[in-house]
């Protein structure tokens, strides 16, 4: 304990040593394997090719990254807000909570690989269909997220805050909408890696760009390996939106390890 | 007259009597405890007063009015410390303050004053995980006795801590008390704390809780800083037996 700051930032290197090590040896039996069964590029190509898809492809997979992380903002931003917004109403009106309900578990029964064709037949090749898209995926976990947290507020605080005469808007801002930053940031990181894979597929479905039109693309002329190459770039891409929705929390939330303060 | 009464106080929860015809009486700056067994109902008697559940029958009446549902009567100190986590310690401290009105500024100028006496000197930017147990219950009783309400109501604020910590905080708070002189009604179901802190004690049946008995504590004070002397235990003794009388053992 005599050196907090080195222990700690080794603690998290050694914690990420197991996973690369893993990745790396995934990887590296995937190329052996290639190389020694002699299996045609075509049907599996090695990770070696992918990646030099990347390089030899940089140009065409920022181009087509970018409209997918603008939908995928897009829908998100649409998704939250309106995930909010309800979530207020519904705690305020207990209810209309329980009217409207049903109505959005059944939003999520809905399977996505028929809606999305529905969708862009109706919104068309442009950004509306996918931000619609990512924002149905998204909706449901958020508000979910924020109408439990509201109510795993300690009822002795909301009892100590009635006695001291607050109002019920008084108790929401100074107790119920902190109580539900935890689950809200748990919501949030299970619902930012659905609106990359949500956006991605309804560019598949029907867009003139981003990664899902890559994919469907090299699909269609038998790429196997730029189809990869595609993959790897969304899944980095999901991987970076999940590390700043975990930086996020770590901010927002560090009353709960308030051993790292500032 | 006195400056806190209940007279008859009855509540029933669903077919459950929890309050059978309450009556009490405190003077402005007495200290009286309530004892009872656990789940008489000595709780309840404060959510009655804060306003959280309603009497069926009986009159309330503070300072000669009868009481609002919804009051600036009372400070309330629960059970449980119930700070918010999310809130550093400061900003826990004004948060009654802040609730009526008035400003972070202003209540943090009423409050800064009193964290010396209260032992949170220097841990006002602090969050409350990072307390001790009695820190934490300390910082409880400021964000209570900073509302300057009429009477204090003090929910077992020290049940819920180690003896020894319970030992310490009942001394500091017996003297913070005897400084203050703040009119306080606390429920307890430690009957050496009633004694060692309470003018008067009244004492609970079992649910329905009827008040079986009102005793005054005549001992000196401070009573916490010295070895309990002879009456002291002989009215624990008195106490503790009606007590067990109570719960038929």
């Amino acid at each position: 304990m005599r050196h907090p700051l080195p222990r700690r930032s080794g603690k998290g290197l050694a914690r990420g040593i197991p996973t690369l090590l893993s990745v790396a040896s995934a990887f590296v039996l995937w190329e052996a394997y290639v190389r020694l069964s002699g299996i045609s590029a075509l049907v599996l190509p090695p990770p070696s090719r992918v990646l030099d898809q990347i390089v030899q492809n940089r140009a065409l997979l920022w181009d087509n990254t970018l409209p997918t992380l603008h939908a995928t903002f897009a829908g998100f931003a649409l998704s939250l807000s309106v995930a909010f917004t309800l979530s207020v109403v519904l705690d305020f009106l207990p209810r209309l909570r329980k009217a409207l309900f049903p109505i959005f578990v059944i939003s999520q029964t809905l399977p996505l690989v028929a809606i999305a064709p529905l969708v862009v037949l109706w919104f068309g090749f442009e950004l509306t269909p996918k931000v619609l898209l990512v924002a149905l995926v998204t909706f449901f976990p958020m508000l979910v997220a924020l109408v439990d947290g509201y109510a795993s507020t300690d009822p002795d605080i909301e009892a100590l805050m009635r006695s001291m005469g607050a109002t019920r808007g008084q108790v929401f801002r100074a107790a119920r909408f902190p109580s539900a930053m935890p689950y809200f940031f748990a919501g949030l990181r299970i619902s930012i890696t659905y609106a990359v894979v949500a956006a991605i597929f309804a560019e598949y479905v029907g867009a003139r760009a981003g990664l899902g039109i890559v994919i469907l693309n090299a699909k269609n002329s038998f790429r196997p390996d730029l189809m990869l190459a595609a993959v790897v770039i969304s899944s980095l891409l999901t991987l970076a939106l999940f590390g700043a929705a975990a930086l996020l929390q770590r901010i927002v939330l560090r009353w709960r390890n308030p051993e790292g303060r500032a | 007259m006195s400056y806190l009464s209940l007279q008859d106080v009855s509540l029933s929860l669903g077919d459950t009597a929890i309050l059978d015809r309450v009556s009490m009486s405190l003077d402005k700056g007495e200290f009286v405890s309530v004892l009872g067994p656990s789940g008489a109902g000595k709780s309840t008697i404060l959510r009655v007063l804060t306003g959280s559940l309603a009497a069926q029958s009986g009159t309330i009446t503070c300072a000669g009015q009868p009481l609002a549902r919804r009051n600036d009567r009372f400070a309330f100190m629960p059970q449980r410390d119930a700070l918010l986590p999310w809130r550093r310690v400061i900003d826990n401290l004004t948060l009654g303050l802040e609730v009526q009105g008035m400003t972070r500024k202003a209540a943090r100028a009423r409050v800064m004053p009193h964290l010396a006496e209260f032992g949170l000197d220097g841990f006002e930017r602090h969050y409350p995980a990072e307390l001790s147990g009695g820190m934490r219950q300390r910082a409880a009783l400021l964000r209570t006795v900073v509302q300057e309400r009429a009477v204090q109501l003090l929910d077992e604020p020290f049940g819920a801590l180690d003896a020894l910590t319970r030992l310490q905080m009942q001394r500091w708070f017996e003297q913070r008390w005897q400084d203050a002189r703040w009119t306080t009604l606390l429920i307890t179901h430690d009957v050496r704390e009633a004694v060692a802190l309470s003018d008067r004690i009244y004492v609970l049946s079992r649910r329905p809780a009827r008040v079986i008995a009102d005793i005054p504590v005549p001992l000196p004070r401070p009573r916490l800083a010295r070895a309990p002397c002879a009456k002291a235990h002989a009215l624990e003794a008195q106490i503790l037996d009606i007590l067990l009388h109570q719960t038929g053992e």
